[in-house]
């Protein structure tokens, strides 16, 4: 390393200019990374600093990084206490745990059919699942509003739920995933007296765990983050998910209240930000499949 | 292979009674029904018949309030093109569009090619342009408010500082549209350049060391004359899929803005959203959601066709 860079300062020696030249373009390179990875960064720095940070000094001074007195307590207590907010983030994990099963356990079978067996009307089932992936959730919203208003499940777990328990997605990845499969191995164990449902579970779900991993990724940090549906499902705060329970946390009393905003934020957001830091392979892997749904 | 699996030999099979075969297929058959059973229920439970109920009511004047319907052809279509709202909300959405989808397209890129040459800092660039893709909007929306308020934001804190004057970023109905993409910008730069890094790790390193030997060793060389032309079908494709996900804009208008100031800010999705649900114009929303879902249909076949392109070459 010290040679290399000796050489090239040597001023006489002909790689040296270009050889400086690169350094330098590296050296821009970094410096327009870091300014740029600075810009992206700024609105979580400045949610966990303002959340620490005393009222009078947000209104006074917006541009102080560090506060004058923590007010760590006071802004997190707020953000926990004067909404449920604990609660908002129960709800989240019922909801997203209860969507992902369901998912899974539909596409899993629905999966393994169109990539391993048989049978008329399949064709036709994979074009739906495609033409489903061009349907968002939007579309369906208000014919399954209308149901649910009429069967009086409104405000329910089961209404935050029941239009993501069909995912198109994760039939379609399933069943990409699927076909790799072996399908000697599958024709053994029917051999060996393995019932389909054997087959499913035993084996194929076994190996699914890298494809049902990076689509768990997807379905939970899509509907954690859900605004939209939940906003039309659900019109109290006991059934409230993080996204609509920050809304009306907004629109409260506090609303102008930023340190118990930010802590409220950044309670909401962190747990998601720690799975990510820890996971961030499966994680950029899982979100970007959307693209290429 | 064969010889642990001798039934899946044509030849062999032949010992098997043909009977037998024909009950075992049948067998097969039929718990592919029962495996797919669920998911078509679904399908047409939560999006076919659901999707056949818009297209209906959207030739109706129904209404929550109103006790029986009548069938009033493509009326709301009709005023669909002449309401001022909803035409605005048309016309936001685009412009919306027209500005996060190139901006993001071209800092997305722009980091890809600079992430992708980094080695040990790779990884931390990776996760720090991520993060915005992962974090809840809705959150980081109720931050970006602070951030861009009028009187006590720390970036108009910046503009006073630098002796420029003061934006309303988020109530000025010049303004609000571009503040809000520019949070869309911010969002989507890490899904952008993660999809582009993947396009330059297609790119085998013979073409660069080709390159190389023909004189094009130099930076924006390689880019013009290798990078830019292999990844084409990666550009459209990233602006194509940004396209569908900016066309859907609602967390950052619902918190931030609900549409204003003056409508400044009315996107699609919102206006959906405050005729079916707030107003409960259901006839009127159905029309809009019809309209909505072409775009998103449109968008989605341009994108088919890019990968099934993309397949062909590779194959």
């Amino acid at each position: 390393m010290a040679l290399v860079r000796q050489e090239g300062l040597e001023p006489r020696s002909p790689g040296g200019a270009r050889r400086r030249k690169a350094l330098l373009g590296a050296a821009a390179e970094h410096l327009l990374l870091i300014l740029l990875a600075g810009l992206v960064l700024v609105p979580f720095v400045w949610m966990l600093a303002t959340s620490i940070k005393p009222a009078d000094q947000i209104f006074g001074e917006p541009l102080d990084l560090l506060p004058d007195r923590l007010a760590l307590a006071e802004n997190y207590g707020k953000a926990l206490f004067s909404v449920p907010m604990l609660g908002f983030m129960l709800n989240g994990l019922v909801v997203v745990t209860g969507i992902l099963l369901v998912q899974v356990a539909v596409a899993l079978f629905a999966g393994y059919a169109l990539a391993k067996l048989e049978f008329r009307g399949r064709g036709l089932l994979f074009a739906c699942v495609v033409f489903g992936l061009c349907v968002p959730i939007q579309v369906p919203a208000l014919p399954l509003y209308l149901a649910l208003a009429e069967l009086r499940a409104l405000d329910t777990y089961f209404a935050l739920m029941v239009p993501f328990f069909l995912s198109v997605f994760a039939i379609f990845l399933f069943r990409q995933f699927f076909k790799g499969y072996p399908d000697e191995v599958i024709q053994a164990a029917r051999l060996d007296g393995m019932t389909e449902v054997e087959v499913v579970l035993r084996l194929i779900l076994p190996s699914a765990r890298p494809a049902i991993a990076a689509f768990a990724v997807f379905s939970i940090t899509a509907h954690w983050n859900d605004l939209y549906w939940p906003l039309i499902a659900v019109n109290s705060m006991e059934r409230a998910t993080p996204p609509l329970g920050m809304l009306l946390f907004k629109d409260s009393e506090l609303s102008a209240d930023f340190g118990a905003l930010t802590a409220g934020a950044a309670i909401i957001t962190l747990p998601l930000l720690v799975v990510f830091m820890l996971a961030q392979r499966q994680f950029v892997r899982g979100i970007t499949m959307t693209g290429f749904k | 292979m064969t010889a642990v699996a001798p039934a899946s030999d044509g030849r062999s099979g032949r010992s098997i009674p043909r009977a037998a075969r024909r009950n075992h297929a049948r067998a097969l058959s039929l718990s592919a029904y029962a495996f797919v059973a669920p998911a078509g229920l679904l399908f047409l439970a939560l999006i076919l018949l659901p999707l056949i109920t818009v297209l209906i009511l959207s030739t109706t004047d129904y209404t929550l309030a109103s006790i029986g319907l009548s069938f009033i052809g493509l009326d709301n279509y009709r005023t669909l093109f002449t309401d001022d709202g909803a035409w605005r909300a048309l016309v936001n959405t685009l412009t919306y569009v027209g500005i996060v989808v190139p901006a993001a397209v071209a800092i997305g890129l722009l980091l890809a090619l600079l992430v992708h040459r980094r080695r040990r800092s790779r990884r931390v660039y990776e996760i720090v342009f991520f993060l915005p893709v992962t974090s809840t909007m809705v959150a980081m929306a109720v931050v970006w408010q602070y951030l861009l308020h009028g009187r006590i934001g720390p970036i108009n804190a910046v503009l006073s500082a630098l002796g420029l004057p003061r934006v309303d970023f988020l109530t000025d109905p010049e303004v609000a549209l571009y503040a809000l993409a520019a949070i869309g910008v911010w969002q989507l730069v890490g899904f952008t350049m993660v999809l582009f890094l993947a396009g330059l790790t297609a790119i085998p390193k013979e073409l660069y060391e080709a390159a190389a030997l023909d004189g094009a060793d130099r930076g924006f060389d390689r880019f013009w004359r290798i990078s830019w032309p292999l990844l084409a079908p990666t550009t459209l494709f990233v602006a194509v899929t940004t396209s569908i996900t900016a066309f859907q804009v609602f967390d950052t208008v619902a918190v931030l803005t609900q549409g204003g100031p003056m409508k400044a800010t009315e996107v699609l999705l919102h206006t959906i959203y405050l005729e079916g649900f707030q107003y409960f114009e259901v006839g009127y929303a159905s029309a809009l959601t019809v309209v909505f879902l072409l775009f998103i249909l449109a968008f989605s076949l341009i994108q088919i066709g890019i990968v099934d392109r993309r397949i062909h070459y590779g194959g």
